[in-house]
């Protein structure tokens, strides 16, 4: 296989803001805020943090849906940034996305088989409509679904099931890389299962790497190769998905896990609990220097005044002057 | 798996076990498919005053095509023998002072008031949804740009517009028609707009944008598709208008001229002698009336069939 990331993000920082009017000075929500992480051939790179921390505007920058204000994003070495007209066309067939809300994601109006067709006929695969039907029908079976569900309109599914018809839908255009951004967090708990078994079945058949974005530790812990986790705007930590739960090292991811109830009695709690106090700081007004020193038990003086920076301690990146000397 | 555990909404490690393909299927539906459509036309028949305005204005299309065709007099034609007659076999709605067939004449009128209302909706649907639809869609500063040449025309009485096209091509159907259409666009063009702006953040449209479909596509196939119900009831609202602002100035007189008939001016010739044969004024008024009418129930009706939450 290829050597190397397949999609490498420097120095990410997507804002949204309003120029100021004439009596207001302009805000400036800084919804993604220098990020920069890498994601491996084949892995899973989950990321978490609260509601709000921005891990959809981070998906949806990869995706260009949203702007950067600055930094870059490598997709197999090719800068995305800057990509226009038929090289975005066919980047956008190896970068894919799964939204949160399966009863949003897919158009009311169009059957089942129109809506997984429509990306073979937007980037012209297959001759005919014949051919992509027998292909819709593939695709249908391989995420669970008969093939006679292809006349079928999107309200007459389950949320499970409109989640499946929009795996199939990313599929049909075999993509190397899928962003799915919350995409059980709308569904049952004993759906949810399915939909990750499904996700994992594709990406053992087909060679994916995922992003998968969550809020809750647990999930992403059982899916994920690598975790990212996140705290209004900034990656706070990365590191291998077991070792991370099993020894958390920021504050905040300790804070996290310790949220997490214990499913099994006779598991001990790893590390001591830690409380996070007070409220999550508005994004629009950003604490200075660490922006989670205002809830964080080991603040100190260094904390307000410069930013950690994310930084290899052990097996682990951690952006927390606890471990720097 | 037990209650207990399932309460916790917790996953585990035990809960993720490889599904056979028997149970991956398990989810499955068995109720008939029911395009949107269809079940839209379902709701509408329920609506018992919606399908009578469509059956009377069905009568009336029919009736206005063939009466004239089939009919042994033309609009113009005048019997010196029977002036002002009454209704009689020979002349259903009876006869103007000029000896005109009256029903001939209101068949007539039919054909000029629909055609002006339906064209005009037409017109104003396509430039209406162009417009809005990219200024919705683009958003940003062209979108604030149209909106405000918007603003200007629609600072001006759509009245006023009628009357100086008019002024210019003279007094004929093509100019009431262009007039109406200057202004009568803008209705759909924001309604459009507000529709396409809320759409395209869903996760639908993004999903056609990520996926790589083509504005174009994405505002046809996806977006404007979504709006259809809106822009249909604002349709079924503008034929009525269009039509009541034709008859409203063929009546003052400024319209559409004699011996050419629409309703406004068989309502304006028959003014005058509305005291010795008021029945000649019955047939035009009635005519606008009830197409009026249905055309309303029939906006109702289509509103609620596309929107049942709307009660
Ligand atoms: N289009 C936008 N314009 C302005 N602000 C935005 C926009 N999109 C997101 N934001 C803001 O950016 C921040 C991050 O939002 P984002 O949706 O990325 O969070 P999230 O981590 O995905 O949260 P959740 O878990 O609720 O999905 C929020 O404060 C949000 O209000
Ligand atoms: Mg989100």
């Amino acid at each position: 296989m290829n050597e190397g990331p397949i999609l490498k993000v420097s120095h990410l920082k997507t804002y949204f803001g309003s120029k100021g009017g004439l009596f207001s000075k302009g805000k400036v929500v800084k919804a993604v805020n220098d990020v920069s992480f890498e994601i491996l051939h084949n892995e899973t790179f989950g990321l978490v943090g609260e509601s709000g921390c921005g891990k959809s505007t981070l998906g949806r920058t990869i995706v260009k849906i949203n702007e950067p204000t600055s930094g870059s994003i490598e997709f197999e070495g090719r800068d995305i940034v800057k990509m226009k007209g038929a090289e975005l066309k066919a980047f956008r067939r190896d970068l894919q996305m799964i939204f949160q809300d399966p009863y949003a994601s897919l158009n009311s109006r169009m059957t089942v088989g129109e809506i997984i067709r429509e990306p073979m006929e937007i980037h012209g695969l297959y001759n005919s409509t014949k051919e992509r039907d027998q292909k819709v029908s593939e695709l249908l079976e391989t995420v669970g679904l008969k093939p006679d569900h292809i006349r079928r309109y999107p309200h007459e599914f389950s949320g499970g099931q409109r989640q499946r018809i929009c795996i199939a839908r990313t599929l049909a255009l075999n993509p190397k890389f899928i962003i799915c951004d919350e995409p059980i967090s709308a569904l049952d708990v004993s759906i949810q299962a399915q939909i990750i078994n499904l996700l994992q079945r594709i990406q053992k058949e087909r060679q994916i790497s995922y992003l998968f974005i969550a809020h809750d530790l647990g999930i992403v812990k059982h899916i994920s190769h690598r975790i990212g986790v996140m705290y209004l705007g900034s990656l706070v930590e990365v590191g291998e998905s077991n070792s991370l739960y099993r020894e958390p090292m920021h504050p905040y991811t300790k804070a996290l896990l310790s949220a997490i109830p214990i499913p099994d009695p006779r598991v001990e709690r790893s590390k001591a609990a830690v409380e996070i106090s007070g409220e999550l700081p508005s994004p629009l007004d950003l604490p200075s220097g660490c922006a989670f020193r205002t809830r964080c038990p080991f603040a100190s003086e260094r904390c307000a005044k410069e930013t950690p920076q994310l930084r290899q301690v052990g097996d682990r990146q951690v952006a927390c002057f606890l471990y720097e000397k | 798996m037990n209650l207990k555990e399932y309460n916790k909404e917790m996953l585990t490690r035990e809960m993720f076990q490889p599904l056979d393909k028997s149970e991956q299927n398990s989810e499955f539906i068995a109720m008939e498919t029911k395009s949107f459509a269809r079940d839209a036309w379902i709701r509408f028949k329920r609506n018992k005053l919606a399908l009578l305005g469509l059956i009377f204005l069905g009568i009336v299309v029919v009736l206005a095509i063939f009466v004239p065709i089939f009919s042994p007099y033309t609009y113009e034609q005048m019997d010196m023998t029977a002036l002002n007659a009454n209704p009689s076999l020979a002349h259903p709605m009876g006869t103007d002072r000029f000896g005109r067939d009256i029903l001939v004449r209101v068949m007539y009128g039919a054909r000029i008031s629909l055609s002006v209302g339906f064209s005009s909706a037409a017109i104003s649907l396509c430039i209406g949804i162009m417009y809005g639809g990219i200024a919705g869609y683009v958003g940003g500063k062209t979108d604030m740009l149209m909106m405000r040449i918007v603003d200007i025309i629609y600072s001006i009485p759509s009245m006023l517009y009628v009357i100086l096209v008019m002024l210019i091509f003279g007094s004929n159907i093509w100019s009431i028609l262009i007039g109406i259409c200057i202004s009568s666009w803008i209705g759909m063009a924001r309604l459009v707009r507000a529709q396409v702006m809320s759409l395209k953040e869903q996760e639908f449209a993004l999903a056609a944008y990520v996926l790589g479909a083509s504005t174009k596509r994405i505002l046809f196939k996806h977006l404007i598709i979504n709006c259809i119900g809106p822009i249909i009831v604002n349709l079924t609202l503008m034929v009525p208008s269009a039509i009541f602002t034709e008859a409203f100035l063929s009546f003052v007189g400024i319209g559409i001229s004699a011996p050419a008939a629409s309703w406004g001016t068989l309502a304006n010739e028959a003014r005058g002698l509305v005291e010795t044969y008021p029945i000649q004024i019955i047939w035009p008024v009635a005519a606008i009336c009830l197409t009026m009418l249905s055309l309303n129930f029939i906006g109702d009706g289509v509103g609620e069939a596309l929107d049942p939450k709307k009660k």
